[in-house]
């Protein structure tokens, strides 16, 4: 089998995430680090891999499209296990949407299927900094792949997929066979720390760089200045003001949130 | 003046509540069209109640063909409805189906996409979104500048607004390809009721956390003496305490409510990505130094197996 992962490199949530004065979002002046939410994904890549008939024979691949430093999100997946690297870079991709980036992930997909082709594409449910949840579905409208999505639980079988999903008004099961594109939510279970091993094993993996050209994508498709959507202004949210904190004592807690949640007439 | 497509969010045929809100924002924009796509037999109910919220045509779609595929049908459907009627914006809800369909619809139409917008107003360019991002911390002004502008929209960001449409049933066959019944619905066991308000849509949520030790009686309890939807952290449903579906966060749900009440919860970032933006904040919390209290209007320091149940009580009884 053979397994692509995509992996994104976003500003880290816990620092001070911000924009540059063009309204893209700072990845370079701001720590970064693999997606939390593309750890679950790698997991799953893994889990496949080491529950499949014939582990040696399947590859797991790294797949990031970003920016130089980007390489860390891909160095991180290979620690934890996967067998191959990729980073797409090109200062012509800063700045893309969504439907550039899926482009640029789909040619990618597709070159790194050249010689054996991609039975399985995972994703994680969301980017941690985009939040949009549509690069999945957009990967499997541009490689015209089946898509399910959201999963909560995986099983394959031979080239059958079958997930649960919890949805808003219903959990499901669903599948559909490979090829396809597969994402997962952080309900799949805890991914895998690197071991020491897996740190120093990583370093002897294959890890590729691309560029456009490599890609055969004009370079004029995607980018910021050709972006399809376009953001006009930014504005940090105001600090919320300082409220009112009272110590409960001897009950005088209860009594205190009864009168502020009468005095805004919530009751 | 241009149609807007407004995709009806429906469970058998009962429509939801954002397809309203969906509506009175395609009338900032044009006219609203809205898209049925289900069963033959409940369309005519669905057409019904969407002409009250305003809208001008509504397009229904049979499903049996496609009924128990994933979205991209839906997608297909769309694409061949904007295609003939080359609409203004294309308006859905954003759910994780809705922003799947948005996000196939935008390569079939090589049309700009916007997700999870909290507001879209009109403007001479098009439609201006506003959407929160990085947890909340920022809002963003967007605009589509390539195709039709594809708009997926949060829950509340509009009120509903009641007024007759004209209303107009028309018909629509889509044709579907093989391609895009490929991935199938095995097995669905539609979620039960809890009797409470629906998360997304309450104005006021009472959330519990890891505090809670596994004992949501005191949250419910308060959550029913203030006709409250029931919210968790995330720590508190991986412990199993609640179903998946009452999260907030990050990778739960977003919620904006009036007010906001969370109880034994730390207020980590990925917590409070999903409920930043809430009116009015109010926790209790054991420990001063929690930093939820540094998003809060007012804050108990206290145990929230004391606090909550003496305020039910006192609570119910102001409302007698
Ligand atoms: C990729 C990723 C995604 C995530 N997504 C989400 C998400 O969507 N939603 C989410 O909530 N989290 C999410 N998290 C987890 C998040 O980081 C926190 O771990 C989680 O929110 C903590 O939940 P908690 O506040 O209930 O527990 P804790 O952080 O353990 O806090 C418990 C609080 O309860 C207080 N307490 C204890 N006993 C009492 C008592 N008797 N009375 C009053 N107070 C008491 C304690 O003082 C403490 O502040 C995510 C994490 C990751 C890595
Ligand atoms: N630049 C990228 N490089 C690699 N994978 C990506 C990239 N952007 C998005 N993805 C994948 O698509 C998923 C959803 O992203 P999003 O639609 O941005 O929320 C992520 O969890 C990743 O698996």
């Amino acid at each position: 089998m053979n397994i692509v992962v995509c992996v994104k490199h976003v500003p880290d949530a816990t620092a001070d995430r911000r924009f540059e004065s063009d309204n893209t979002v700072d990845r370079v002046g701001v720590d970064g680090l693999l997606s939390e939410l593309d750890e679950y994904a790698v997991e799953q890549a893994l889990q496949i891999k080491e529950k499949s008939d014939n582990p040696e024979e399947t590859k797991v691949t790294a797949l990031c499209v970003g920016p130089e430093k980007a390489v860390d999100a891909v160095r991180k997946a290979l620690q934890m296990g996967a067998d191959e690297g990729i980073l797409v870079s090109d200062e012509a991709i800063a700045g893309s949407d969504y439907v550039a980036t899926s482009l640029v992930l789909a040619k990618a997909i597709s070159k790194a299927g050249e010689e054996r082709a991609v039975d399985l594409v995972i994703c994680g449910m969301a980017s941690t900094d985009a939040a949009g949840s549509v690069v999945p579905a957009m990967l499997a409208e541009q490689l015209n792949l089946p898509q399910v999505t959201f999963a909560s639980v995986v099983e394959t079988q031979g080239d059958q997929v079958r997930v649960k999903r919890d949805g808003d008004t219903a959990t499901e099961v669903i599948g559909g066979t490979m090829p396809l594109v597969l994402s997962v939510t952080d309900q799949t279970g805890e991914a895998r720390y690197p071991s020491f091993k897996g740190i120093m094993a990583a370093k002897k993996k294959p890890l590729e760089t691309w560029s456009l050209s490599d890609l055969g994508v004009d370079a004029g498709d995607v980018g910021l200045s050709v972006a399809w959507t376009q953001v006009e202004d930014t504005t940090e949210r105001p600090p919320r003001s300082a409220g009112e904190i009272v110590k409960d004592e001897d009950g005088s807690g209860a009594t205190a949130l009864t009168e502020f949640l009468a005095s805004k007439k919530f009751i | 003046m241009s149609e807007v497509l407004v995709l009806i969010d429906h469970v058998d045929g009962a429509v939801r509540k954002p397809t309203y809100e969906l509506l009175a924002i395609a009338k900032r924009l044009g006219e609203p069209s809205a898209v049925f796509i289900g069963g033959a037999d409940q369309a005519s109910g669905a057409a019904e109640a969407v002409k009250k919220y305003g809208a001008e045509k509504v397009y229904t779609v049979d499903d049996t063909e496609i009924k128990g595929y994933l979205v991209a049908p839906k997608a297909e459907v769309l694409q061949q409805l904007a295609e003939k009627t080359s609409p203004a914006a294309i308006l859905i809800s954003s759910s994780f189906e809705g922003k799947e369909i948005a996000g196939r619809l935008a390569i079939k139409l090589k049309s700009g996409i916007i997700t999870d917008a909290v507001d879209v107003q009109s403007s001479e360019g098009g439609p201006v979104t506003t959407q929160s991002v990085f947890a909340g911390n920022f809002t963003v002004q967007a605009k589509v500048t390539k195709g039709t502008p594809i708009i997926t929209v949060k829950p509340n960001a509009a009120a509903p607004e009641e007024g007759d449409g004209a209303g107009a049933v028309e018909e629509f066959a889509a044709t579907i390809s093989d391609a895009a019944k490929s991935a199938k619905i095995v097995a669905s066991q539609p979620r039960q009721a809890s009797g409470r308000p629906e998360l997304t849509e309450a104005a006021i949520v009472v959330a519990g956390g890891r505090g809670t030790g596994g004992n949501f009686e005191p949250i419910e309890g308060f959550a029913d003496a203030l006709g409250a939807a029931v919210g968790a952290s995330r720590a508190a449903v991986d412990s199993g305490w609640t179903p998946h579906t009452f999260q907030i966060g990050q990778t739960g749900k977003t919620v904006s409510p009036q007010l906001y009440v969370a109880n034994g919860i730390s207020g980590a970032i990925q917590h409070r990505a999903g409920m930043q933006t809430s009116k009015t904040i109010v926790a209790v919390n054991k420990d001063d130094e929690a930093p939820i209290f540094e998003l809060v209007d007012f804050g108990v320091v206290g145990d929230l197996h004391t606090v909550l149940p003496a305020a039910t009580e006192q609570i119910n009884k102001r409302k007698g």
